[in-house]
């Protein structure tokens, strides 16, 4: 019986078969390619093609790239090292160009042992608006500052110009951030006239005049805010410190000047050049259009007629001309109507242009995001009772900002490629003043790729980060549950 | 009625700015500075060096003039200017002074108001071929391609060129110096054309200059010189008489080297009059009588400034040519110093 059971039972597995591997054809890279880039005879034609535009391209241009040299006096003796080194009609880049001279593209004229000063202006820019590019973490924003610092400091010392003032202030800085986050606050909002006196130096006492009008305009405006209404309190803090600045400023800063004489050595903007002069515009410009570019769309949207005519105006006006239409009115035409002998920095007047320029753009990115937002939203602001600038600065303006960022960035992006445009009024920008500069000494005459491509990895550079910078601000403020 | 009072404000603001920069010698020595326009860069005519000071044969007017005027020939400002901006700059004010490798033409001398006070340097528009094209002279380029700068008196000396000749050309057009190099090496054209010293410094830097030649025919008189705004005679012979004294040095034999025990004197009273040690030439053009000396000692005479920057001894090897002193059989002539 049992032996018969035994006989007759059935197999029962107790364990699992191995699975089977999928068909060579299903499976591993032959799947991905199959599915990717030879799904059909369209795709697979393509495929080749691709394939074979990027082969002719690195086969045309990769012996370029490794044919380098670095060390040379002049394109000839370059031409001479290719030649034998990788043999004669061997065609190699010249990097030996930037190597020579690549403080003229970073820096353009500016005095070399004076060099330090635009590098520590460009940390304490990056430093003082590390609190706003990380408002969401405080971590973040130390890390960055940290780095920034060290940067800075590490770039000063290999310049071989160490000033212990400047590295005393940077870590102080840091230790600012580390200690009391929101007390850097107050460097960023100085910092526009400390980058100032850092980049065109000269007395101190200049930009502490400048500052101090802003100063009287809030002390005009908290003074005159109690008696006379918000109105007459706005006009008198628009009116006071431009008396100010207009008449009281210079004789103050001269006087100040006599009698504690206090600054460092004055470099004039004609010594300005290269991503010197690039930033210099670029971020001003930025800084400066974002704000205006916020007024002049709410302006644009305002019930008020003489208000929204002129924002109309002045927008229409500015995206209609082009810019190099304003450079040049900038640069030549204002010396007809100017008093003579006034001598208006060809610098400033080229930034209020790329400014006025740039912010005409942002108002009409604003007022898409403004055009965004629901009904509702106002009408909750007003449900809340908020008054006009309670309501656009706690409900309205952040909902818009943030619809658009992308919108913004692009201008940045596209306002600090613009400011190689000031080659046509004479301003020596890193692209094609500084490389025609370069190019017009006999020694680099004929290198025609490698200054191009050096500027542009550099532009790529800033503007990848601007754009992957407004990316994770995307991400960072992203509220809806999509 | 309102564009003529327009018109009429926009007149009165000219003269007034006329007015206001009538006495630019005083203006200069106020600032203490000589606001010179320049290239942006050309090679041997003005180009800044690694260390940002400019140099070239264009830039030495302005530096013997600020020699002249101020006694230091390192007090300069240089504002480098491009062919769509110099002129502006130089009516407007912002300028003292261009001297910028421009032609001098009837219509810019007269129609936009300026004085040509000289010619710095006789040029010419030329052609540059490949040597296997097989093309030996200007006449035979019938059919070509030819890369040109537009915008400037070159497109229309060539348009004018192949007019008269009767043949036809299709014009590949290109906006900068360097450009018309990368397309004419590239092949996009077959003839490169330009004046002549530009011809002769592109080939120079050219990896085989041996395999491109520059055809013999000159189309054109292309006299390059300083210039100033017009209604200020005193400022437009302060420059002009600075250069004839650099053009007058050479053909004296003084140099940089021995201005100084020259103007010790002479028995050349020619040359006691330029130098200062007889009479006040100084004075009738407003400035001190050593002022000629000044500036022959900082740039040297023309020949010195010719041979530094763009001469022979150069890698971009211009000959005298038509720059020779008229003894020699060129063009360069100045009016005696008496």
């Amino acid at each position: 019986m049992s032996d018969l059971h035994a006989q007759t039972a059935p197999f029962v597995r107790d364990t699992m078969l191995p699975p089977d591997p999928p068909p060579a054809m299903q499976s591993g890279a032959v799947k991905w390619l199959r599915e990717n880039l030879f799904s059909g005879w369209l795709n697979t034609l393509l495929t080749i093609a691709g394939l074979a535009a990027i082969l002719f391209l690195v086969q045309k241009f990769l012996p370029w790239f490794l044919h380098s040299v670095w060390d040379a006096g002049s394109i000839t003796e370059c031409r001479a090292i290719i030649e034998e080194r990788w043999g004669p009609g061997a065609e190699g880049a010249c990097w030996a160009v930037i190597r020579e001279r690549w403080p003229q593209f970073l820096y353009g004229f500016y005095p070399a042992e004076l060099y330090w000063r635009p590098v520590l202006a460009f940390g304490l820019l990056l430093i003082a608006i590390g609190p706003i590019l990380f408002t969401q973490s405080q971590r973040a924003a130390t890390i960055f500052i940290a780095l920034i610092a060290a940067l800075t400091v590490v770039s000063i010392l290999a310049l071989g110009q160490y000033n212990v003032l400047a590295l005393v202030f940077v870590a102080a800085l840091v230790a600012v951030q580390v200690y009391a986050p929101r007390r850097l606050m107050i460097f960023t909002l100085l910092y526009p006239a400390v980058g100032f006196w850092l980049l065109w130096g000269g007395s101190v006492w200049v930009p502490v005049v400048a500052v101090l009008g802003f100063v009287l305009g809030w002390l005009a405006f908290s003074l005159v805010q109690p008696r006379g209404g918000s109105i007459l309190a706005v006009v008198a803090a628009v009116l006071v410190p431009t008396f100010w600045w207009l008449f009281a400023a210079g004789p103050v800063a001269g006087a100040l000047q006599g009698v504690v004489p206090l600054g460092i050595e004055a470099v004039r903007s004609d010594r300005f050049g290269g991503f010197v002069l690039a930033l210099t515009i670029g971020v001003t410009g930025i800084a400066f259009s974002l704000p205006i570019g916020i007024i002049l769309a709410l302006g644009r949207r305002s019930d008020m007629f003489l208000v929204k005519t002129l924002c109309v105006g002045f927008i229409e006006f500015i995206r209609g001309v082009p810019l190099i239409t304003l450079l040049f009115t900038a640069s030549l035409l204002l010396n007809y109507f100017l008093p003579p002998g006034t001598n208006f920095d060809i610098i400033l007047r080229v930034i209020i242009m790329v400014t006025l320029f740039a912010s005409a753009y942002i108002a009409e990115v604003i007022r898409g995001g403004l055009a965004a937002l629901p009904r509702g939203q106002y009408e909750a602001a007003d449900a809340l009772g908020l008054d006009y600038w309670k309501a656009q600065r706690l409900i309205i303006m952040p909902q818009a900002l943030k619809i658009s960022i992308p919108g913004i960035v692009s201008s940045f992006i596209g306002l600090f490629k613009d400011t190689t445009l000031v080659i046509f009024v004479g301003l020596l920008d890193p692209l094609k003043g500084i490389t025609d500069a370069v190019r017009a000494s006999i020694e680099w005459k004929g290198a025609y790729w490698e200054p191009y491509i050096f500027v542009g990895v550099i532009f790529w550079i800033i503007c990848f980060s601007m754009s992957r910078y407004s990316m994770y601000l995307e991400r960072l403020l992203k509220r809806e549950h999509r | 009625m309102k564009k003529s009072v327009f018109l009429g404000t926009l007149a009165a603001t000219t003269v007034l700015a006329g007015f206001a920069s009538a006495a630019t010698l005083d203006d200069v020595k106020a600032r203490g500075e000589l606001i010179c326009g320049v290239n942006t860069g050309l090679v041997g005519f003005a180009a800044p060096d690694a260390n940002g000071n400019w140099q070239g044969f264009d830039v030495a007017v302005c530096k013997a003039v600020a020699a002249a005027v101020l006694g230091d020939a390192s007090k300069v400002k240089y504002v480098p200017t491009t062919g769509e901006t110099r002129f502006t700059a130089l009516a407007s004010g912002e300028i003292d002074l261009l001297s910028r490798n421009t032609t001098w033409t009837f219509s810019r001398d007269t129609d936009l108001k300026f004085t040509f006070v000289g010619v710095n340097y006789y040029d010419g528009q030329g052609f540059m071929v490949r040597k296997d094209l097989g093309v030996s002279s200007a006449k035979e380029l019938d059919g070509a391609t030819v890369c040109i700068q537009t915008g400037t008196t070159t497109e229309l000396n060539l348009a004018d060129f192949f007019k008269v000749n009767n043949m036809t050309y299709q014009p590949v057009p290109i906006n900068t110096n360097a450009e018309g190099e990368q397309q004419y090496l590239a092949g996009a054209c077959d003839a490169y054309t330009t004046d002549a010293s530009g011809l002769a410094a592109t080939r120079a830097v050219f990896a085989d200059p041996e395999n491109h030649i520059i055809l013999p025919e000159i189309i054109s008189k292309e006299p390059l010189g300083p210039l100033v705004r017009h209604g200020d005679d005193q400022w437009a012979d302060i420059v002009r008489w600075t250069l004839n004294a650099l053009i007058a040095a050479e053909e004296y034999g003084v140099t940089s080297a021995n201005v100084e025990e020259l103007a010790k004197g002479t028995n050349n009273p020619e040359i006691n009059r330029m130098l200062g040690t007889e009479g006040d030439l100084g004075t009738m053009i407003g400035l001190d009588k050593d002022w000629a000396k000044r500036a022959i000692a900082a740039t040297g005479n023309y020949g010195e400034v010719f041979a530094a920057s763009i001469g022979e001894s150069t890698p971009i090897g211009l000959a005298r040519g038509l720059n020779a002193q008229w003894t020699q059989g060129g063009l360069l002539y100045t009016p005696p110093f008496r």
